[in-house]
């Protein structure tokens, strides 16, 4: 088997846990998700749990894969260099989060949502990749 | 005691605990940040095609699969109107590329790594969606 196609098909898996993972924490429904952000109201932690696992699991994984030199299937870690929290970072990040408090949909669960076929889910990932481009072609691409 | 009150949020700590599996795989075998907004915008781009269509593809089966092992679709309740939800992707379009992530590469693989940066950006886009979702109570939705 080619590098490439082992890489493709660990990608595959890695797609395939996480969608698992995204249903069984019921983070695919808007409304669980409006619930965690609806702090003056019916307040919902499951996010909370969602996210606590998460962070867990990996928090021990990058233990293993700070030891490592190089990944399993590949040549180096693509990992970014460190930029400044700057004012792209947190105002990005706010028109981010206004846009998730909307619509209760991250990018993860859009395009997990997108297996169930319904319209409103096509259209949420069309704006959003639209969204995608119209940044990298107005504002200075990185 | 917190018997049955905190067993209802074993599916969710469950399934957060696979997110995290997965993304320590992805790191493991390719090298790579699970970071969902990246992945969705390589791909857009066309770049890394192979990789990045087969990560999209296998979380697009997720749901197929739970579908399969649970007998069921994951519960979806849809209740806004189109100009919120294109109003909303748009946003999240371009929030996601400005802040460089989301909830998967700030709010989890970030804290993780304990950056600073996206400890930051986590609490500005949860402080966030939590003014939206007040707003939008407010205005009646």
């Amino acid at each position: 088997m080619s590098a490439s196609l082992a890489r493709a098909l660990a990608a595959l898996c890695c797609g395939l846990i996480f969608g698992l993972g995204l249903s069984m924490s019921g983070m695919l429904d808007p409304a669980r998700v409006r619930g965690f952000l609806d702090i003056a109201g019916a307040w919902d932690p499951s996010l909370a749990f969602v996210m606590g696992g998460a962070v867990a699991v990996t928090f021990c994984g990058l233990v293993v894969v700070r030891r490592m030199r190089r990944p399993l299937l590949g040549e180096h870690f693509g990992l970014e260099a460190d930029r400044p929290i700057d004012a792209r970072l947190l105002g990005g990040s706010a028109l981010f989060g206004i846009g998730w408090g909307l619509a209760g949909f991250c990018p993860g669960p859009a395009i997990a949502a997108l297996s169930t076929g319904l319209l409103p889910v096509l259209a949420f990932v069309a704006a959003m990749v639209t969204g995608m481009v119209l940044h990298d072609r107005f504002v200075r691409p990185r | 005691m917190g018997g049955p009150a905190v067993s209802q949020f074993l599916p969710s700590l469950i399934g957060g605990m696979l997110i995290g599996l997965s993304a320590v795989l992805f790191l493991v075998l390719n090298g790579r940040v699970a970071g969902i907004s990246g992945i969705v915008w390589r791909l857009a781009q066309g770049n890394g095609v192979l990789v990045n269509a087969a990560f999209v593809l296998g979380l697009v089966l997720g749901p197929v699969v739970y579908r399969l092992i649970a007998g069921a679709w994951p519960a979806m309740t849809v209740t806004w109107s189109w100009p919120v939800l294109i109003a909303a992707g748009l946003l999240v379009g371009v929030g996601t590329r400005m802040g460089s992530g989301c909830t998967s590469g700030h709010g989890v693989i970030g804290i993780a790594a304990l950056s600073f940066r996206s400890i930051v950006a986590t609490l500005v886009f949860l402080s966030a969606g939590v003014v939206a979702v007040t707003l939008l109570r407010w205005t009646g939705s």
